[in-house]
């Protein structure tokens, strides 16, 4: 505020810096421009990572119930994967009540496909590139749907596994994660990952890294539930937990080593 | 056609629970000249007769590239005509765009004709002069529709519309029961024999006719004149398949190798029913 100073004592009008105004009006408290909306520029309820990796008859997702509230894990009975008319799932991550909105457009969106009855399906492919073009839309009105979204589905025999991000990115991958996931996850995914895995093979690394992301997300709980997609349907699992080992060698003494630690 | 006091605009009902306007539109499409539509299992073939409206000029544009897996034929106002194409255009690009995959044939045809029922119920507008062969694809495969003036639409194995397209549509109720088992080269054959019922008396030449096709795998093409005039020249060798027209002493060649055209290009296929023509004026 150094230039206030230099005004010759207007100190006041310099410090009224909570209202947005033109430099060069008047000083008033209501403002004649109107402020951005900023309360679309963080998230409230949260979800943590989801994973996907595609196996030899379709896709597999993954993720864990919870729905955090800031540091609290506030709802532990969250279903952040749905599935999207009969040969795609979506999983979604961050905030809870944007991947609400983001299920009832494509359930609305899979109704008007269904109507049409001639035959023609929206395949995940096309679902994708629709989600898309939402996520990115919304991201240049600067009112983001804060989700990273997880899009797998098979249609034809031809198998798609891809992500979206808020503000708009978006690729295909054999395997995909989002928030956490992506850091403790997919590591391991690009080292025990193989082409045309069998199913047990696929949950069997699934659970590895759901259990590894239990271990190290604070926003994470120990129930998940898995999603998946072959040509002859989609099944999603009751919530499940998995067995953790609190008394490994790494848990022993944490911080041994860090600096500034007690 | 006769005046009477129940067709000065499109909102009226004559009493005979009828719309003048919508019926004088379609006039205006059985006078246009001839455009014809035929399908195989794999392919959609539309052929027009192209009528220069003088020597001096060159012939009206009837065949429309939509995507590259639609196209259409029209007869009667072209002009009404190649707006429509613009907003069929528009449409399958607007989709593209959104699901990055091609728009289904049959949904697009159903767009137009409620663009064309929007005409037929403003008192401020008038119905399109116009009657569309839509040729297209989606995941069943290919189809071929007929969008009227009135705003119906029906799915078709062959049509013909406009002026002298009654010729045509009999030698295809002929021989549509062998169309969905032809190959590209023989349904191209029957849509020129088609349209030379429709010429009459005229030679048929790649001056005075137009053909395009599109297929599964193949996008639609116009074909140029000297492609087109390699096919007219080898329906000679086919003259068993010609019923009333005299021949006027073309000798038998060969049937010439014709190129393959058209890049790959995924097609999509559904499953349509076939509807019998429904329309207003058979």
């Amino acid at each position: 505020m150094a230039w206030a100073k230099e005004n010759g004592g207007n100190n006041k009008a310099a410090e009224l810096n909570y209202v947005d105004r033109s430099l060069d009006g008047p000083s008033h408290n209501f403002s004649l421009m109107p402020t951005p909306s900023k309360h679309t520029q963080y998230p409230y309820v949260t979800g943590s990572s989801v994973l996907g990796i595609k196996y030899k008859d379709g896709i597999l997702l993954a993720s864990d119930t919870a729905g955090c509230y800031g540091s609290t894990v506030r709802y532990k009975s969250v279903e952040r994967l749905k599935r999207i008319g009969d040969n795609t799932i979506l999983g979604a991550s961050g905030e809870i009540s944007d991947f609400q909105a983001i299920t009832n457009l494509l359930d609305e969106l899979i109704t008007e496909d269904w109507m049409w009855d001639d035959g023609n399906k929206l395949g995940p492919f096309e679902i994708h590139n629709y989600l898309n073009r939402v996520m990115y839309n919304r991201r240049n009105k600067f009112d983001p749907l804060w989700n990273s979204l997880v899009l797998g589905g098979i249609k034809k025999g031809k198998k798609y596994l891809g992500m979206v991000s808020m503000i708009g990115v978006h690729f295909q991958d054999n395997h995909v994660a989002t928030g956490f996931g992506n850091h403790l996850a997919r590591p391991i995914f690009r080292d025990e990952w193989k082409e045309d895995m069998t199913l047990e093979e696929g949950v069997k690394l699934l659970e590895k890294c759901l259990l590894v992301l239990f271990y190290r997300d604070r926003s994470a709980i120990n129930k998940f539930q898995m999603a998946n997609v072959t040509e002859g349907g989609i099944t999603i699992t009751e919530p499940f937990a998995l067995k953790v080992n609190w008394e490994l060698e790494a848990f022993r003494n944490p911080t041994k080593g860090a600096e500034g630690s007690w | 056609m006769f005046r009477n006091q129940y067709d000065t605009d499109v909102t009226t009902w004559s009493p005979a629970g009828r719309l003048h306007q919508v019926e004088y539109a379609m006039e205006a499409v059985k006078q246009g000249s001839a455009a014809i539509g035929l399908r195989s299992k794999t392919y959609v073939v539309l052929a027009t007769v192209n009528k220069a409206s003088s020597e001096l000029s060159a012939h009206q544009k009837k065949l429309f590239k939509i995507d590259n897996h639609i196209g259409i034929a029209m007869a009667g106002l072209t002009a009404d005509g190649r707006v429509l194409s613009r907003y069929m255009r528009s449409e399958c690009i607007n989709h593209h765009f959104v699901f990055e995959s091609p728009l289904p044939v049959g949904r697009l045809v159903v767009q137009v004709a409620d663009k064309a029922q929007v005409c037929t119920q403003r008192s401020w507008k008038r119905p399109y002069g116009v009657g569309l062969l839509v040729a297209g694809l989606d995941e069943a495969g290919p189809h071929l529709y007929y969008n009227c003036p009135s705003g119906n639409y029906a799915e078709y194995h062959a049509f013909a519309i406009g002026s002298r397209s009654q010729a045509a549509k009999t030698y295809l109720e002929r021989k549509f029961e062998t169309f969905m088992e032809c190959t590209k080269e023989e349904l191209i054959r029957h849509a020129l024999f088609a349209v030379k019922e429709s010429l009459q008396e005229e030679e048929l030449s790649s001056g005075n006719c137009g053909v395009a096709v599109v297929g599964i795998d193949e996008p639609f093409v116009v074909l140029d004149p000297k492609t087109l005039q390699a096919y007219i020249e080898a329906l000679d060798s086919g003259k068993d398949e010609m019923q009333t027209i005299e021949e006027t002493g073309a000798d038998d060649r060969q049937s010439s190798q014709v190129p393959q055209e058209g890049t790959g290009s995924r097609g999509i296929s559904v499953g349509a029913s076939e509807d019998t023509p429904t329309d207003m004026e058979t």
